[in-house]
This record gives structure tokens, sequence and C-alpha cells, in this order.
């Protein structure tokens, strides 16, 4: 396999991931500037921090209002990250990898580009952004599923899942980073109905408000919120299940090549942190630095793999 | 533009009788309801846009990505029309292959004074980097798209040999899957030659020409420009098709003397490499030093016969539009048999006695670049105004070695299915033939080109021209 086709597979994916974690944040976000948020303002920014794309965003605007912040992450191809931006350089690297990929995969990833820029040509007012938002995370999953159920299972899949892991956990880490003051136990915020929104937030941006009430009936609280997130494997948005996932995916490289790189190291490193710790020891260690040290080793971690499988000459 | 002329029509033949070939069709689609074929047409479209087989226009922001449009009425070939063209068309391309052999080492033809030194020397399609090098299995042309016209029954005519990098193949195969799923009753009732093993062909003819130190299966890439090159799709499609690496220049380099990819586990050797970037850009090295496209050092590697380059770099000269005149001598010069297939008359504006015929009937002609490909930079003389034949005979006075000129040919016609029904509309064929050591293969059918506007005869994609399914008939 070319180290070229290795670095287009993981990139269409991590913009492939990257277009539906946008598309989640600003559900989150809409809905609570809509519904409980006393100050949508405040909500549109934190979004469009946690996108990471705040800097750009401010260089263009004054001031964030739900149209220009849902301009900005859904159609603006200023923004590098925008979902259009995304699906438009996931689609360019499903075209370099073309051979790779199986004609159903393929065709996922070209209907749903073409399907999202002809919802995205025109501004996405507040009545059409609900069936906007449904249709990216349809064809994500179309996509998804088409991976699941055609391609072989060898290094080309490898590398898709390294991609979404990857894009995944640093997501994750983010909207932790942005609200890790809302899980700080505080007395004072105990029971207010201020953190309530902010925790809900948080659930929203990574699909889980459901599921973490099914896991955790008794117990809503910033420590399980945080622990959820973090540590629990079960679900699958959590820093531990991408975690594994890198591990498990990095490690069948390393069998079918029979090489041990330092991208392995990497991994075995992340995994012992997240393994050996609990969330007790992270409050203790605080939760904003073990965020940030995770994020940029994550980061490393996606540069050494780049390197390790000679994605560019 | 509409000429006052009679043309040949492939299915209606002058009269309203069904030629032969087309009369099993026609039945066919006598029965037919116009709606259905209608929503059957636009079946067709989405099924190229959706599977993105498309092309890339130079020069436009916008809609950069094209689809080639399809035309659901096939054009329809005899078997003993096709054999005569097969036979036609093998003859040319060992005449080609003969001629790219002595041009590059004795030259007996210049010195027989047949093709006249100048036009070799001064041609910027022939290589000096080649001189004395012979390419492995002595091939140099593997992949030729010849283009053929018609004129009436027996009236067939090579309008150009693409020797270098043909395209269009892709599409030859694609509008056959395309027709096969929209008309399956069609292929039941009809018997059609199949063109599917096209890229089992291309391989199997590939690894045949592989270099002599190449031990065991040889490893064959597609070498592209990149996404952005007119023909990527086509790039892609063998490559995935023939279940080989399609490379950029980036992806390889010389490691000991071979050329090599780079992969996730390291550089592995290439041994034939179906290129499809043009000579110029190959090799920075050797030729066009700012190229970012091609392999720096690649011509030392092909000279010490360390890799296969397919088709061998300098092969250009051979489909030089000034050479295509002395063509049926050069096919009698190699092959001792007079061409098979007939050339179109063609006037090199080089000469005087001929400029002066082409300036003073240039309303009459089809004036074309030398070196043009594309159809960019040519003229219809007679779709022209008075303005455009003005500026192209300044053009021609300033430089008259860069053209050459033909009469207009009353190009066959083959109807093409439009809201109002069947419309005649001008084609040509692409054939393409595929040479190793062992054997020639030529495809039956090819690529017909057809110019969807009425009257026009320019076919080219870039120049709004569409494809049909090219259909040889089993006897």
């Amino acid at each position: 396999m070319l180290g070229k086709t290795a670095g287009g597979i993981y990139w269409m994916f991590r913009f492939l991931e990257r277009s539906e974690n946008t598309a989640r944040l600003i559900e989150a976000g809409f809905r609570i500037a809509l519904t409980k948020s006393k100050d949508p303002a405040s909500e549109w920014k934190s979004v469009l921090t946690t996108a990471g794309v705040r800097r750009n965003y401010d260089l263009k605007y004054d001031g964030y209002t739900a149209a220009n912040a849902l301009d900005f992450l859904l159609r603006d191809t200023d923004n590098p990250s925008s979902v259009i931006s995304s699906i438009e350089n996931a689609r360019t690297n499903a075209r370099m990898v073309r051979t790779a990929l199986t004609t159903e995969v393929w065709e996922a990833v070209n209907e749903s580009w073409m399907a999202l820029r002809a919802a995205l040509k025109t501004p996405v007012t507040e009545t059409k952004l609900p069936a906007v938002l449904g249709e990216i995370r349809r064809h994500t999953a179309l996509v998804r599923g088409a991976v699941h159920g055609t391609m072989l299972r060898n290094d080309i899949f490898d590398f898709t899942q390294i991609g979404i892991a990857l894009e995944r956990a640093d997501n994750t880490a983010r909207i932790i980073d942005v609200k890790y003051y809302t899980l700080l136990p505080s007395a004072s915020y105990v029971g207010s109905t201020l953190d309530n929104v902010q925790w809900e937030t948080i659930l929203r941006s990574v699909s889980a408000h459901r599921s973490f009430r099914w896991l955790n009936d008794h117990d809503i609280s910033p420590a399980s919120i945080a622990e959820f997130l973090i540590f629990d494997s079960r679900f699958p948005r959590s820093l531990s299940f991408c975690s594994r996932l890198l591990e498990d995916n990095l490690g069948y490289l390393a069998k079918d090549y029979k090489r041990h790189l330092p991208c392995h190291e990497m991994i075995e490193a992340q995994r012992n942190i997240l393994r050996d710790r609990d969330i007790a020891s992270v409050f203790d260690e605080g939760l904003h630095d073990f965020i940030t040290s995770f994020i940029r080793q994550n980061n490393a971690l996606g540069l050494q793999i780049e390197q390790d499988y000679r994605f560019v000459g | 533009m509409t000429l006052d002329r009679q043309y040949f029509d492939e299915m209606h033949s002058g009269t309203d009788n069904v030629r032969g070939p087309y009369a099993e069709y026609k039945t066919w689609f006598a029965q037919e309801d116009a709606a259905r074929l209608s929503k059957k047409s636009k079946e067709a479209e989405s099924f190229f846009r959706r599977t993105g087989i498309t092309f890339n226009v130079y020069g436009q922001a916008a809609a950069q990505e094209r689809l080639i449009p399809f035309d659901l009425i096939p054009r329809i070939i005899a078997n003993r029309e096709w054999t005569k063209l097969s036979k036609g068309i093998e003859q040319r391309v060992r005449g080609i292959n003969a001629f790219l052999h002595d041009i590059y080492h004795r030259q007996e033809i210049l010195r027989a004074g047949i093709v006249p030194v100048e036009l070799i020397a001064q041609n910027e399609a022939f290589l000096p980097q080649m001189i004395g090098v012979s390419p492995p299995g002595g091939i140099y042309t593997h992949i030729v798209g010849t283009d053929i016209v018609r004129t009436g029954e027996d009236d067939f005519f090579v309008l150009e040999d693409n020797a270098r990098t043909p395209s269009g193949v892709s599409y030859m195969l694609e509008n056959r899957e395309t027709m096969l799923q929209m008309f399956p009753e069609l292929f039941s009732k009809i018997k059609v030659q199949p063109v599917s093993d096209y890229p089992k062909n291309l391989r199997r003819s590939l690894a045949a020409c592989a270099p002599r130190n190449c031990d065991g299966k040889p490893t064959v890439a597609v070498l592209t420009p990149g996404i952005h090159n007119s023909a990527y799709f086509e790039h892609s499609f063998l490559a995935d098709q023939m279940g080989v690496e399609l490379v950029e220049g980036h992806d390889l380099q010389v490691v000991d003397g071979r050329i090599a990819m780079r992969t996730t586990e390291g550089y592995q050797v290439i041994d034939v490499l179906y290129r499809r970037v043009d000579d110029d850009f190959l090799d920075p090295l050797n030729f066009n030093p700012s190229s970012m496209l091609g392999v720096p050092g690649i011509l030392d590697v092909y000279r010490a016969g360390n890799i296969t380059i397919a088709n061998a770099p300098g092969t250009g000269i051979a489909d030089d539009k000034a050479i295509y005149s002395y063509m049926p001598d050069i096919i009698e010069f190699y092959t001792g048999e007079k061409a098979i297939l007939r050339n179109v008359e063609t006037y090199r504006c080089s000469d005087p006695d001929s400029l002066k015929y082409v300036l003073d009937n240039l309303s009459d002609l089809v004036v074309k670049e030398v070196h043009g490909s594309g159809g960019y930079g040519m003229l219809v003389g007679p779709a022209a105004s008075k303005k455009e034949l003005a500026t192209f005979a300044a053009k021609l006075r300033r430089s008259p070695s860069n053209y050459i000129a033909q009469p207009t040919l009353s190009l066959s016609t083959v109807p093409i299915f439009t809201k109002k029904g069947l419309a005649p509309r001008h084609v040509d064929l692409r054939p393409f033939a595929l040479v190793s050591p062992n054997e020639m293969n030529i495809t039956p059918g090819g690529l017909t080109r057809v110019a969807l506007k009425a009257g026009s005869l320019v076919v080219n994609s870039s120049q709004g021209g569409g494809t049909k399914d090219t259909w040889v008939l089993e006897d």
C-alpha cells in the first residue's frame, strides 16, 4: 500500500468524522441557545471555541449570532473545518485514493458530497437547520455503513479506523477542555440550573444525553459525566474507547507489517494513562491539565503515525 | 453550422431503409416507449454523476468536473467491417513501432529519403535522449488509440494516430456497463462482442513488456499527474481495474538504480510504469526542469534497461500531425504492404505551394496545429466567421510550419436520442490497440465520440462532444 494512499484514507476519515462532529456541536449549541440559555451569544462562542475555529471567526465577524455562527460552521469555505470544507476535503482525499476504496464507499462519499453541497448552497435558516443537520448525519452514517459492510479488513481498513479514532478523541477532549470549568466539583454550583444546562450541552455534543442517563440513572454529577466521557469504554466517543480503537488498529498494522514502530510506543503510553487512572486522580491532578496534556499527546501520536507509515515523502 | 451536404448515416444510409448492422436494433427501438427511454437517459446521467465518471476542464474555475454526455443509441459495426478495420489498425501500429525503432536507431527511412530529415531534426516531439535506446521487448508504443472517421459504406480514414498517451478507454468500458444495466434485454437479443477484458489484457500486455532483470511477477503501476488532471478518473479507473497502484511523481524515487514507490512498509520496486504524464514532465533532470509531476532520474533508469515506460518517451514523433501525411509511405516502407486504412489528404503549410492553397481555400478546410490536441487551436473553415478566418490566416502566415490543413470531411452520422426523436449527429471512432512482444490485441469497437450539436463536426469532449457505446456484432 502506498504511503500516500494510507495518508489519503486517514485524512478522508478524519474529515468525515469532523463534519459529523461539527454537525453535532451545532445541534447541541442550537438547542441550548434556543431553549435554556439566557445568553445565546456565549453559547455560540463556546461552540466556535470547541470546534477550534473561534480565532478565524473573530477575524471575520464582530459578535456571536446564530446566523453568523451557523454560516461559518456549516458553509464557509474560508473555515477549513466547516462542514462544507470537511466534506470537500474528504471527497478530494477519496478521489485520490479511489483505488483503495470499494465502489460502495466511493459512491457513498461522492453522493454525500453532492447532496451536502446542494443542501449548503444557500444560507441555512433556523427553520431548515434540523433537516440539514439530519442530512449530514445520515450521509456520514451511509459512508460508515458502506465501510463496515464492504471493505476488506486489511491495512486500508485499519487506516480508516485510525483516522476516525484520532479525530474523535480530539473532538471529545476539546469539548471537555472548553467546558471543563462546569465539571469541576464546586459546592456553589451543585444543584443550580446553570450547571444542569451546561452538563446537558456537553452530553448532547457527543450525542450521549440518553445513553448517559441509561447508565447513570441516579448519579448525574460532574464527576460521573467526566468519568463517562474519559473512562467509559462502552461509550463510543469516550477517550478510552477511541484510544482502544487506536491501539487495536495500530496493533493490526504492527502484526500485518511485522514492525513495531514509535507510534506503537506512544499509543501504549496513552492506553496506560487511561487504564491506570481514575476520575478522582484526574481531579487531583486538575481536569484542565489532564485534558490539555491528552490533546497534545494525541496530536503528537497523529504526527508520529504520519511519519511511521510514510504518508508524505 | 449546417452544411448543405448529404452525409452517410450509419443507421439509415440515405434512404429510409435500415442498414444491416442496425436492423435488429431498429426493430427493438420501434417498439420502445419514448418516455421510458427518456427516463433511462436521465438514469444514465445520474449514474455517471454518482460514480464520478467525470473529466476536468482546464481554465474553468466553477464546475471543474464535468460529465461527458452519454447517448443511449449505440453505434453498431458489422463484424466484416470490423475485421477490415482491425487489420488496418494492426498494420498501422506495427508500422509505427517499426518507424519509432528506426528513427531512434539507424534512421533508414531518412536515408531512403521517404521522410525529410528536417521534419525529424527540428521536431520537438523527437527526443535526442532516446537515440540508441532499445526499450524492453522492443516496443515503443504499447497502447495506441487510432482515430478513425467514416464517410461512406466502405470509406474509412485514419484521422490521427494517438501513440503517446491516448485516453478515453474508461468511457468505452463504462458506456458498455451502463448499456448492460439499462438494457439487458438488448444484449440477449443481439450478440455484441464484449469489451470488458480490456483491463485484464492491458495488465497482461504491460507485464509482458517487463525489463529483463525483473524476476518473478512484474510490479505494474499507473503514473498520473494527479487529481486535477482532466483524465484523472480514467487513471484511477484503470489502476483499479488492473489491481495495481496509482502513483504520482512524488510517490516515486530512484533506489539502487531502480524506480521504487513509497509504501507504508518502505520502498518497493516498480517494473512497468504505465505513465499518463507527458514526455516533457516525465523527468525534471532530463526534460523540463520545472516539472513537479515526474521522477528525477527516471530516464537514466530507463536507459539502463531497469524499468519499462509505457508508452516509451519520444513516441510523439510518430503521431505528430506533420509526420501523419507520410504515414502511408512509412507503413509501406516497414511492412512492405500498401496501407489498408487510408489517410485524409493533408496539406503541410510549411510547403509554400500548400500554404498558398490553404490560404486561398481556408473557408473549406480544417486547419490543425501540428502539436495540438483535444480540438484546441483548430479552425473549422466552413463554420468560421469572416473575422475568425482572417485572424487564423494571419497566424498561418506567421508560422506556417505549425499547421496542417485537411479538407472538411463528410463525417458519417449516427442518430442520437433527443426529445423529438432520433436526430443524426457526426461521429468518429477511437479503437484501442495493446502491443506486447507476443501479440497485438485490439478491443472490438472502441470509443465513439459524437458531436451533440446539429451539424457540428467537432467531437472532442472538451468542446461539447458526447460518447456512445460502440458495438461490434458477432458474426
